[in-house]
């Protein structure tokens, strides 16, 4: 199956940008994701080539649009020369935390969100990791004061390892499909950044919340991935 | 005078690259002063790369001759001055939209260049970048172009007004760029990219008789 939104990782290291594709894929096996680090000849540096090569190879293998994250100061320079030379309104660039950015904006590509979702995506990892789970809070709020109308189960989180990025990438994605405000522990549910900065391990107590027109089925479907282990167990 | 067609440009370009090859080792020493000492490299790589594609290209216009300069900096030259200027060129390549410069066409691809810099460095005159070099020189191209003068002219003003801006960022503090992270002791030292600004229009300035 491909996904509409592609993404390409432009890093200074070949390395560092391959790296981060075996992470954000994990997490989003159907988003095409494009490495594009290091130099021509493979020393650190960026090259324009190796950009522009990405995104019109993502382009042309059937991507509605791409989003290009860049690590640092010339990646990000010469990110915005090949966006500047090929002046695709398909392509833009997200200027944010390189690993955060890329991991929210292949969960949401992954999830079908459109060009928008995932730029808006990537772009409040800033916030989203910066204020440590705090912004996922802040979104929830609203629902969450509203005691009345919110269905809540309590449950211990079983699979070894916790909820790191791939479960937390599970449970974000199951989240966000239902028209429902889902929250762990009062953070946003639906937002990969939120559940893995609170750095729940296996064991841990959790506290499952969701208010909503589908509030009951967005609980159950969200209970029955974290007591399935996520087959770790 | 003469306005400043394709051939100008070729011999601008031809120009160029002798003269980053003969600045290698002084770009270098410069770069490695307050930068992470690569420039004087990567310029010679990107010009060098500009030549091997020059007649293979067959560029007919001016604003072929800078595109074909612009596109294989950016992907030849590392490090931030690629991408810098690649945009310049680039942006130049834009407004050199008539088949021979007069000195409004000279001032108009100076200012279109200073532009793709400031777009993409986001830095400010003073910060010590290209940009204390670009800025003096763009303007006094229009000086020149607003008085009557010739498209030579223009050039020479703004070579003139280029070599004075680099020599100003001598005492600066870096504001921007790799320099920027010595703070103080990046003053006393000038910045690599203000010099290879002024030896590029330098060159642009002989090639076109002034």
């Amino acid at each position: 199956m491909s996904v509409g939104t592609a993404l390409v990782l432009v890093s200074h290291s070949a390395q560092l940008a391959a790296g981060l594709v075996e992470v954000a894929a994990q997490m989003a096996p159907d988003v095409d994701i494009r490495a594009a680090g290091g130099t021509d000849d493979g020393r650190v540096g960026t090259s324009f080539d190796l950009v522009e090569q990405a995104v019109t190879g993502a382009l042309s293998a059937g991507a509605d649009a791409v989003v290009v994250l860049t690590d640092l100061g010339s990646a990000t320079l010469t990110a915005e020369s090949v966006l500047e030379m090929l002046e695709d309104e398909r392509v833009r660039l997200v200027d944010a935390p390189f690993v955060e950015a890329t991991v929210a904006a292949a969960v949401a590509a992954q999830g079908g969100g459109d060009f928008d979702a995932v730029v808006a995506a990537a772009g409040t990892a800033v916030t989203g990791f910066a204020g440590s789970g705090e912004a996922g809070g802040a979104t929830a709020g609203g629902p969450a004061a509203d005691d009345g109308g919110a269905r809540t189960r309590s449950l211990t989180l079983v699979n070894p390892l916790g909820l790191h990025a791939r479960p937390a990438a599970t449970v974000a994605r199951t989240a966000a499909g239902f028209d429902a405000g889902v929250t762990i522990n009062g953070v946003d549910a639906a937002s990969v950044l939120a559940l893995m900065s609170l750095g729940l391990t296996g064991g841990a107590e959790i506290e499952v919340s969701a208010t909503g027109p589908q509030a009951e089925e967005a609980l159950a479907a969200v209970v029955a991935e974290i007591e399935s282990g996520f087959g770790e167990t | 005078m003469a306005d400043l067609g394709i051939d100008w440009a070729l011999s601008w370009v031809r120009a160029a690259a002798a003269t980053v090859t003969e600045h290698r080792e002084h770009l270098l020493d410069l770069d490695r002063a307050i930068g992470d000492g690569d420039h004087g490299e990567n310029m010679y790589r990107g010009f060098t790369a500009v030549l091997g594609k020059l007649d293979a290209a067959e560029p007919s216009t001016v604003g072929d001759v800078l595109k074909l300069v612009a596109t294989t900096l950016m992907s030849t030259v590392g490090g931030a001055a690629g991408p810098l200027y690649g945009t310049a060129f680039l942006r130049g390549a834009k407004a050199a939209d008539t088949d021979a410069l007069d000195a409004a066409g000279v001032a108009a691809v100076l200012a279109a260049g200073l532009e793709g810099i400031v777009a993409r460095g986001k830095a400010e005159v003073g910060d010590k970048t290209m940009v204390d070099a670009w800025t003096p020189a763009a303007a006094a191209a229009q000086h020149v172009a607003d008085s009557g003068g010739s498209a030579a002219e223009a050039l020479r003003a703004a070579a003139d007004a280029a070599r004075a801006g680099a020599e100003s960022t001598d005492p600066l503090v870096a504001r921007k760029g790799r320099a920027s992270y010595l703070g103080e002791r990046s003053a006393g030292h000038r910045d690599p990219g203000a010099e290879s600004s002024a030896l590029l229009l330098e060159t642009a300035a002989s090639a076109a008789g002034a």
